[in-house]
């Protein structure tokens, strides 16, 4: 399976291992990952505003890139997921957003693309049960905490990832690859975000309350698809280490290099 | 209302497709809100003090700031009201003026550490200036 592939700013610099290993675990599942030529960063959180066009151009242009060819857009990390899908959504059903766009591009788009996070092309496409097939070295006896966090799953109306409160496609992922979800209260509540820019404070109390509640859950590892949601667990001292689901993903398909 | 608060009170709803008289002001949405105890003002008072045209306090609040983008208030909302995108457009309002960015590129490198990633600088500039 050929797809489109977004893979954002941060994962060309501060996430390069959540890059990494999606790319050598997609290789093992026989997904062609063809990354978008000249993407430009997505902004990192979508502007609601209807009459914002300009921020959300670059998303534009990535997903009409891959309606051209007839592909999925697929990203990993949460944020561009979001602002990615979030403005599929408003071409399709903004009709004075989609205009005025449509002034700013060169060939006209329409809201065409099919867009995906990783874990949905995962868990629609080459389907979990695939995926536990190729399992090499099982997460047997781990347990392991899915953090959510807000972008994957909100707003659902949009996203239609999965259940905005009770979502399972993380922990089924977890299970396919042999280890033991473990379901904990705070797991799609904020970190804090770029909050932590001028108010770390505000997002160490955030931060704190997911890792200590993953922690009293009995978790001894935490999965996250987001680069500033790993940030902000890690920085504000997480008991328990915090990794990307694709490092997990690609120690149990065995291709995880050894640091 | 005065004309200019009045013609400001259309922006910020036509801007945020939200109408806040849909609100039954069940406060659900500031109990959700993990930025509750960092606002003067809450999601539930941005609904009704737009809808009142009670706009200045907001224009000049630091709860625009505080604000996480999460999406909790938008999803858990009984009404579909979305405070979020008042909150967005209100602080809009504000950051399109000439001069009033709240984030400076020049302030961002003192704001960083090692580890911090790109993330949360290019969320940030989006949120807080244009």
């Amino acid at each position: 399976m050929k797809v489109s592939y977004f893979p954002g700013c941060t994962l060309k610099t501060k996430a390069k291992q959540l890059d990494k290993y999606t790319r050598k675990s997609a290789e093992v599942l026989d997904i062609t990952l063809e990354e978008i030529e000249n993407w430009q960063c997505c902004g990192g959180v979508f502007t609601t505003a209807r009459d914002e066009i300009a921020t959300k151009l670059s998303s534009v242009r990535a997903l009409s890139e891959a309606a051209k060819k007839d592909q999925i857009l697929v990203s990993v990390c949460s944020a561009c997921h979001n602002v990615i899908k979030q403005t599929n959504n408003a071409m399709q059903t903004d009709d004075e957003f989609n205009f005025r766009v449509n002034q700013y591009i060169d060939e006209e788009y329409n809201g065409e693309a099919k867009v995906m996070h990783f874990l949905e092309l995962l868990r629609d496409e080459v389907g979990f049960d695939k995926v536990a097939e190729k399992v090499k070295k099982s997460l047997e006896g781990k347990k392991v905490a899915a953090y959510y966090g807000c972008l994957l799953l909100r707003p659902s109306s949009v996203m239609q990832m999965d259940d905005p409160e009770n979502p399972t496609i993380i922990e089924d992922l977890i299970s396919a690859l042999g280890g033991e979800p473990v379901i904990y209260p705070y797991r799609n509540e904020c970190c804090g975000g770029y909050i932590a820019l001028e108010n770390p404070e505000s997002a160490k109390a955030r931060s704190n309350k997911v890792t200590d509640s993953a922690a009293k859950s009995g978790a001894e590892i935490i999965v996250t698809a987001c680069p500033l949601c790993k940030y902000n667990l890690e920085k504000n001292g997480s008991e328990i280490p915090v990794v990307y689901f694709t490092e997990l993903l690609a120690e149990a398909l065995g291709v995880k290099e050894e640091n | 209302m005065n004309n200019s608060t009045e013609n400001l009170q259309k922006e910020i709803i036509r801007s945020s497709g939200v109408n806040p008289k849909k609100c039954m002001r069940c406060g659900k949405c500031s109990a959700t809100c993990p930025a509750y105890d960092e606002m003067e003002y809450h999601p539930h008072q941005f609904v009704y003090m737009v809808e009142n045209g009670d706009i200045q306090p907001l224009l000049e609040s630091k709860s625009l700031f505080q604000c996480l983008t999460c999406f909790a208030c938008i999803e858990r909302c009984p009404r579909g009201v979305e405070p979020a995108k008042l909150v967005e457009a209100v602080r809009l309002a504000v950051i399109r003026k000439q001069g009033a960015n709240h984030l400076k590129a020049d302030d961002i490198p003192a704001l960083l550490d090692e580890d911090m990633p790109q993330q949360a600088i290019v969320s940030a500039l989006r949120k807080y200036s244009k």
